[in-house]
């Protein structure tokens, strides 16, 4: 699995790095972004997902492996 | 900035503002009116019809406005500048006036202004109220709270919104500021003049705000002076287009840092009180277990979202089958979309550990409240040192129980009985 945002629905409402502060962090104006390459360990996927169904801008974005 | 402005500006944001002339209401889905004592004490049950019958009411009160109920439809509005203007965020009997600042910064940037100004604008704030700048405030936010619960220890009942919720936004803010400590008494007599009485006489609201307005423009005067380190010295310090904000500005943000954070997060404090008064399941869930207090504010938020905010119609056009015409006002009722059923499963029901919870209680799109992540804060530091303090408290008087009347929805008189 990997979460990715999209920057233009990204409100700064900070759910996700709230949720999963492994995943995801802040930047100065607090926007939501993606720590490293977005890959999710199998035992955060719980969290990776709720991330995903609490963005109020639906900006978070999970991708299922193949 | 003329006390006139001065008084309409914290006018906008006030949650009391007179009762409505109109009188009782026939039919919320045709005549609805959000200051009518039903939709007061109780907006729920209301809105839930709506949603069933309209689902966006109307009303000719206020020269005519429109209340969307779904969560599709409040969502929507919040995303369309074209046909909706952020201009003046407050429902009220008139419009902007010729002597308005007019679109698209409005009276209050950013929360007044629409794109592309509005980004700009709202960039400066952000950096002051993002998550890292908040949490270097919450051990403040931790002994401010306890040095309340000191002062209320040992009384059988306390007013939990007067003596509690309502001073920790109000300390807060000052703080960022730079309000001298000393200060803080003046300080709390103005929040209470810009927050009570606007059914005084103009002339009298005037007057009355004559001494804020020489305090702030010292205050200011000071800053520019002697430079510090705190959020007043960060604004006078602030570019927007290569320029720095004029005084004028920095006072005008001022007056928006104070009406728009202080009776929002006292509103969400006190609401969720009054439910922990009344579950005790939750009360004593969250008192055992305070790290879950992380996950229950957001349903707390959701099902006592405490801000409303109100758009212009730019534009004669039809929404939803509505025929809109321009300068009609739409109640943008976030509460509302937070209880839509096709939207949140069990809607109507307080789930403390809900834990898909997509709430809108700091809105939806470009207008987020700037102040969440420190309300969010605010909040959860104010319910863990109550709860740590009194883990068994009940309504005193169940009946006796006072909320504001407006587009902020909070208890204004909370009276538990402790243990």
């Amino acid at each position: 699995m990997r979460v990715t945002i999209d920057a233009e629905r990204c409100q700064g409402h900070g759910r996700c790095f709230t949720i999963a502060s492994d995943l995801f962090d802040s930047d100065d104006l607090g926007n939501g972004f993606v720590i490293g390459d977005g890959a999710v360990h199998a035992d955060r996927e719980h969290d990776a997902r709720l991330a995903a169904q609490n963005c109020p801008e639906h900006a978070v974005m999970i991708e299922e492996d193949a | 900035m003329t006390p006139e402005t001065v008084t309409n500006f914290a006018t906008e944001f006030d949650d009391s503002q007179p009762p409505s002339p109109h009188g009782p209401v026939a039919d919320f889905a045709t005549d609805f009116d959000h200051t009518d004592p039903a939709w007061v004490k109780d907006p729920y049950p209301i809105w839930d019809d709506l949603r069933e019958r309209c689902p966006v009411a109307h009303t000719d009160r206020y020269g005519g406005a429109w209340l969307p109920t779904t969560h599709h439809d409040v969502h929507a509005i919040a995303n369309d500048h074209e046909h909706f203007t952020s201009r003046s965020v407050v429902v009220g009997e008139g419009r902007p006036g010729p002597d308005a600042p007019p679109a698209p910064q409005g009276i209050a940037p950013p929360i007044s202004s629409d794109p592309p100004f509005h980004q700009g604008a709202r960039r400066i704030l952000l950096p002051a109220f993002s998550p890292r700048a908040v949490a270097e405030l919450e051990e403040f936010t931790r002994t401010l709270c306890n040095d309340l619960l000191d002062r209320i220890e040992g009384h059988a009942t306390v007013d939990a919104s007067a003596d509690y919720a309502q001073h920790i936004p109000v300390g807060v803010i000052a703080r960022m500021l730079g309000v001298p400590a000393d200060a803080g008494d003046t300080f709390r007599a103005f929040i209470h003049t810009i927050l009570e009485g606007v059914d005084k006489p103009v002339e009298q609201r005037i007057e009355e705000f004559a001494p804020i307005e020489e305090y702030l423009s010292a205050f200011i005067e000071d800053h520019l002076a002697n430079p510090r380190d705190d959020l007043t010295t960060f604004l006078l310090d602030a570019e927007m287009d290569g320029r720095p904000l004029s005084p004028e500005h920095v006072f005008g943000s001022v007056i928006l840092l104070l009406a728009a954070g202080i009776d929002t997060t006292w509103s969400a404090i006190g609401s969720s009180l009054w439910h922990l008064a009344q579950h005790d399941d939750d009360r004593r869930r969250l008192a055992r277990d305070p790290a879950m207090l992380t996950v229950a504010i957001e349903e707390f938020l959701r099902a006592y979202a405490p801000v409303t905010m109100a758009r212009l119609v730019t534009q004669d056009f039809e929404f939803q089958g509505c025929p809109m015409k321009k300068d009609d006002w739409i109640l943008l009722s976030f509460p509302a979309a937070n209880r839509d059923p096709a939207y949140f499963d069990r809607a109507d029901e307080v789930i403390i550990d809900r834990e898909v919870n997509r709430h809108a209680a700091f809105g939806l799109g470009i207008h987020r409240c700037v102040g969440s992540n420190l309300a969010r804060m605010e909040l959860r530091v104010a319910l863990e040192c109550f709860l740590a303090r009194f883990p068994e408290f009940s309504l005193a008087d169940p009946d006796n129980v006072a909320w504001s009347r407006g587009q902020i929805r909070g208890p204004r008189k909370l009276d538990l009985a402790i243990g």
